[in-house]
């Protein structure tokens, strides 16, 4: 029983230190395949391994004006992202903590996140901070309901808003085509690209003043908080890709009695799936551009009406999601 | 069974998101595209009916959907809008934010007037008739608030789009109605295109409030 307990507790341990561990290479990825589809050589895989050991080697700059908030905001986002990111199960689904799982709870971690990132945008000063933190905000108060409704979707199809227990039912359930949920995956993906500042709202890898929403909170961050930073923003990429997966392709994921085989079987299932994500969002990026501003608000705006139609089509049918 | 409701289902589900990307589209052009895959939507839609139902005249419906208003239609459209010289126009009444909410309201108008009418009785159709009949209201929303005579055109035969959907699942329409109906939605495109043309020769414009201002309407 006590051997059983210590198992499970290691299995847990070892699902957070992997989402920690395998964000950066994620991101690698994604840098690498924008960079082979551009004919260019691109950074090695493990490049964010190395920005982030660098930074954290750097002295950290603080402005004068810099207060308590800005000192302490890098710790705390760093904190919130990592839980959240470790809740959603990733190679097994009946670990220790998957009570914890809730979808609303990882809604409520990355919302905290956020607000003190835009706290800490502005806390300097600087006129940047401030456009980057209500730009964010703009962009959060339409994905954020887009995201309340794709989960009281998937909870009228599974019948909890636990994402262990989402991914136990579909697992379980048979292979299906379902609008509902084909239209929750595309508000999903919508929301998961604005959320992370990745390219048709935000682009992640330039530091161009008038377009930046991201990159403008943190610009006043150096050294060790910025490492922390920027590897917080990677475990949020790692979260929506594994959330993502776990939700809509659960397939290879050990279920909740499964011993050291089957979460194996799960975890190469996952690293696999995690990657192919990441080199898709590479495609994906350098096949887009950067929309304007005040374009985005319609953009976002479409995750929520597929969001909404979603849940209006789960309605009708009752339960049984058409 | 289950599995061929699923697709025609899908498929529905597709063509609403169509009417939608139609409401979303600044560009005339992009709405011609999105009217086009709505459409072949539409044609793929009644063949998976024709094919899981057994019911071959079907097919031919989904020809006439494909042919004409997935190729002809939106072909002729993009010719009038390359003589008219009008890519880029965005002439809208209101805004593609609250076109979007108008249009997600008249999706539950339709679900709640599908629901109240029909009483738990139709079993499967109940729900792809709800979707055609939320696909015609957008084809009307998208005639009010737009003012391009183009894309109300556009609009026009999105509406039908959702007609034919509508008749495909309730087992109705006979043949020669199908056949009747398609060719006067073709007359109907070129008496359109007739009027867009002799429009802008009088009033050196498309923008369909000309006409209010020469009724003597005052907005």
């Amino acid at each position: 029983m006590t051997r059983d307990l210590i198992v499970q507790f290691l299995a847990q341990g070892a699902q957070m230190f992997l989402v920690l561990l395998l964000a950066p290479l994620a991101v690698g990825v994604t840098r690498r395949v924008k960079a082979r589809l551009t004919r260019r050589q691109g950074a090695p895989l493990i490049q964010g391994y190395l920005d982030i050991a660098k930074l954290l080697r750097k002295e950290s700059v603080l402005a004068e004006s810099a207060s308590w908030l800005f000192r302490t905001a890098p710790y705390l986002i760093f904190a919130l992202t990592w839980v959240a990111a470790a809740l959603v199960p990733s190679f097994a689904s009946g670990l220790m903590f998957n009570w914890a799982a809730d979808v609303v709870a990882l809604v409520a971690l990355l919302g905290a996140a956020r607000a003190l990132l835009a706290l800490a945008g502005m806390d300097v000063g600087t006129s940047f901070g401030g456009i980057g933190s209500s730009r964010e905000m703009m962009i959060a108060t339409l994905a954020e309901p887009a995201m309340m409704l794709i989960v009281l979707t998937l909870a009228i199809a599974a019948g909890t808003t636990r994402l262990a227990g989402v991914a136990d039912h579909f697992i379980a359930e048979p292979l299906a085509v379902r609008v509902s949920l084909a239209l929750s995956l595309g508000a999903l993906v919508i929301v998961a690209l604005a959320e992370n500042a990745r390219i048709p709202v935000d682009n992640p890898v330039t530091h161009l003043e008038l377009t930046m929403v991201h990159e403008a909170m943190v610009l006043e961050y150096s050294g060790r908080h910025l490492a922390l930073i920027e590897a917080a923003s990677m475990l949020k990429l790692t979260l929506y890709l594994s959330l993502l997966i776990c939700l809509f392709a659960p397939f290879g994921m050990a279920p909740a009695s499964a011993g050291l085989v089957g979460w194996t079987v799960g975890l190469v299932a996952w690293t696999a799936k995690l990657l192919l994500g990441a080199a898709l969002l590479g495609v994906w990026e350098v096949s887009i551009a950067k929309m304007r501003v005040f374009r985005l608000p319609d953009f976002v705006g479409v995750a929520f009406v597929f969001a909404f139609i979603a849940i209006l089509l789960a309605y009708l049918s009752g339960g049984d999601i058409g | 069974m289950k599995i061929a409701y699923e697709i025609s289902h899908l498929l529905a589900g597709i063509m609403l998101v169509a009417s939608f990307a139609l409401l979303y589209q600044q560009r005339v052009g992009a709405v011609i595209n999105a009217f086009a895959a709505q459409s072949i939507t539409l044609a793929l839609a009644v063949a998976w009916a024709a094919w899981s139902e057994h019911r071959p005249d079907l097919f031919i419906t989904a020809a006439i959907a494909f042919g004409l208003k997935g190729v002809v239609i939106p072909l002729a459209l993009r010719r009038t809008v390359e003589r008219l010289g009008i890519h880029r126009e965005v002439e809208k009444v209101v805004g593609v934010g609250v076109a979007l909410v108008v249009g997600l309201a008249l999706i539950g108008l339709s679900q709640a007037l599908v629901v109240k009418v029909t009483q738990r009785t139709m079993g499967l159709g109940r729900d792809e008739l709800a979707l055609a009949l939320a696909i015609v209201l957008l084809g009307f929303l998208m005639m009010i608030v737009r003012r391009n005579a183009v894309t109300q055109v556009v609009g026009f035969m999105s509406m039908e789009n959702g007609l034919i959907l509508a008749a495909t699942g309730a087992r109705g329409m006979p043949l020669v109605v199908e056949v009747s109906v398609a060719f006067s939605v073709l007359i109907a495109l070129f008496v359109f295109a007739v009027f867009v043309f002799r429009i802008r020769e009088r009033f050196d414009t498309i923008d369909i409030e000309a006409l209010d201002r020469m009724r003597g309407d005052r907005r």
